[in-house]
């Protein structure tokens, strides 16, 4: 295990030093919360979702590292996405993460998440990394209940 | 500076002792030979868990080998090794916090559980709507949601006494809360976050103004100051072996014998009991009556050592030693730009113990943590279980470095050094 290759690439220290999508959304359509309660990682995610599509994604993250890397890429990787086309990519990232075996390829547009395949080395870091993605599958579904229960 | 351990005239308890040589007892302690990614290890890691010493893992062993078997049952030979072994401890613990009787010590699982009985047992009978229970803005969760949950329970109040900008306990706010409708304040001994040693004689004198009683949270006091519960003239007090060098799974309920007396049991069942009929039930004596079941005897028993290893330093050589490597920690780590040492600072040792939470720059606790341990150290990293505290200084959480009696200066400069590639990788 190397920190510097597996931990902390060089794509993961550029998203946690320049975090992308960061701050509130006004006119947000759903608000949700997330916590790592063994470690005090938080985050605040806002979405504007219209129409069953995802206009807008801001978070603002008090969380470690990784936390906040992975979901700057998440933002990036969903911004203006129909909910469905992000669920894909929910379960392709979480899909990543949880595997142990093998290294998985993903498609070219989410070619950053494949840095954080490296956390996969750290086990207790895996739940860091997730985190944003688990609090946006909440945000999707309480943004869902909003709008009147559209069918997934 | 003193060199050795005092008399405690009042007790004439200990006895002077030489200063220990941290390096050489080292040697009892085998993890702490282990290499971790390539180093040797660091434990800093004291206020989460103590290391344990060849002769509390030899007692733990010849338990289970030599004399295995539940206590306070059978006549046989191997029942009467273990209860002497088991009851003998009892005796080891009252001596090492001064309490005057072996009644008075209660066997628990933690010190988390220790709380809960107190506040299950005396909470439930003695707290009622409107009355107040008065903690420290700086407990850890397990003497903070007990009381809450009691309060909620009743219909009480839980008043909540903040700190000075220092991190010390505000005394103005403590003299403030505590009134007539006062029953009851739960405060440390040692906050587990920023050392602070809190002003007991004061809080306990003013609790009994008032009529109210008070519990120590000694899970970190008593494992680092000389505690004696009839100096302090507290009501209860809790601890836990595991932070002073015994096995898991022991924690300490010490609380006066007409207190104790008058309290329902908190569990029932098997050895709590001392005549079952069909229709009631004559419950055992103290410490008994709050022992249901059978208890962690092997652990139990290996504590014992644990107390022995103790006292044969000297707890005011343990605290002293604690003092001269806190000073030196916090001279080095303050050093370094960037590095935000919370809690007293550097010229009130005298009420700040051997844990040094701090923050390094932007750096997350976490990711801290993570390359520390690259260089084989072991630092605890997030919010201790602390979270009204930390929500009160506005911080997520700190990286925290905690020592114990086998720590040197060598890994305080370690410490210092690997701090700076935290910078290097990340930036600070």
């Amino acid at each position: 295990m190397n920190l510097a290759d597996d931990l902390y690439r060089e794509t993961i220290l550029d998203h946690y030093h320049n975090p992308r999508n960061h701050g509130k959304i006004a006119e947000a359509t759903c608000c949700t919360e997330g916590v790592n309660p063994l470690c005090g990682d938080e985050l605040t995610l806002y979405l504007k979702v219209k129409d069953g599509k995802i206009e807008d994604i801001k978070m603002e993250a008090h969380g470690c590292s990784i936390n906040t890397a992975s979901g700057s890429m998440m933002s990036e990787a969903i911004m203006g996405l129909p909910v469905s086309e992000a669920r894909k990519i929910i379960d392709t990232f979480k899909a990543m993460m949880l595997n142990k075996e093998s290294q998985i390829e993903l498609p070219e547009e989410l070619e950053d998440l494949e840095a954080l395949q490296g956390v996969k080395q750290y086990p207790v870091r895996i739940k860091c990394a997730l985190l944003p993605w688990n609090t946006l599958i909440e945000g999707l579904e309480s943004a869902e209940v909003e709008q009147g229960g559209v069918k997934k | 500076m003193m060199n050795t351990a005092t008399m405690n005239t009042k007790t004439g308890k200990s006895a002077i002792r030489p200063m220990f040589d941290s390096l050489e007892l080292r040697k009892d302690f085998p993890v702490l030979d282990r290499i971790i990614e390539g180093n040797k290890l660091v434990y800093l890691d004291n206020a989460a868990t103590s290391q344990k010493p060849q002769a509390v893992i030899d007692s733990l062993v010849d338990y289970y080998r030599n004399y295995n078997s539940n206590v306070h049952r059978g006549i046989h030979t191997l029942s009467q090794e273990a209860t002497d072994a088991f009851e003998n401890v009892r005796n080891k613990a009252r001596l090492f916090i001064d309490a005057a009787s072996e009644k008075e010590i209660i066997f628990t699982r933690n010190a988390t559980e220790a709380v809960n009985l107190v506040a299950y047992s005396w909470g439930d009978t003695n707290i009622a709507a409107g009355d107040e229970i008065v903690v420290s803005i700086m407990e850890h969760h397990s003497n903070f949601v007990p009381w809450q949950a009691l309060a909620e329970r009743k219909n009480a109040k839980l008043v909540i006494v903040g700190l000075t900008t220092d991190g010390e306990l505000d005394m103005d706010e403590m003299k403030a809360a505590i009134n007539e409708k006062t029953k009851l304040v739960a405060v440390t001994q040692m906050s587990n976050v920023l050392g602070t040693i809190t002003p007991l004689n004061e809080i306990i004198s003013l609790a009994h103004k008032q009529g109210a009683l008070v519990l120590v949270d000694g899970a970190q006091g008593v494992a680092h100051l000389p505690t004696s519960v009839r100096e302090l003239d507290c009501d209860f007090l809790v601890f836990s072996m595991h932070k002073m060098l015994g096995p898991t799974g022991v924690g300490v309920l010490w609380g006066r014998e007409a207190i104790l007396n008058q309290m329902p049991p908190f569990q029932y069942g098997g050895d709590m009991i001392s005549i079952v009929k069909t229709d009631r039930t004559r419950y055992n004596e103290l410490p008994w009556k709050f022992e249901a079941g059978t208890p962690n005897v092997a652990d139990v028993i290996a504590s014992g050592a644990a107390f022995d290893y103790l006292e044969k330093l000297g707890m005011e050589n343990v605290r002293q030693h604690e003092l001269e490597l806190t000073e030196y920690a916090m001279h080095r780590m303050n050093s370094l730009p960037g590095m935000k040492i919370l809690g007293p600072g550097e010229k009130e040792l005298e009420r700040r113990g051997g844990v040094i939470s701090f923050l390094y720059g932007e750096v997350h606790p976490h990711d801290l943590g993570q390359i520390l341990n690259e260089s084989g150290i072991a630092v605890r990293a997030g919010h201790h279980c602390c979270q009204p505290l930390m929500t009160s200084m506005g911080i997520h959480g700190t990286a925290r470095a905690s020592f114990y009696i086998y720590n040197t200066r060598e890994e305080v400069d370690f410490l210092v050094e690997s701090m700076k590639t935290v910078d290097k990788v990340l930036g600070i």
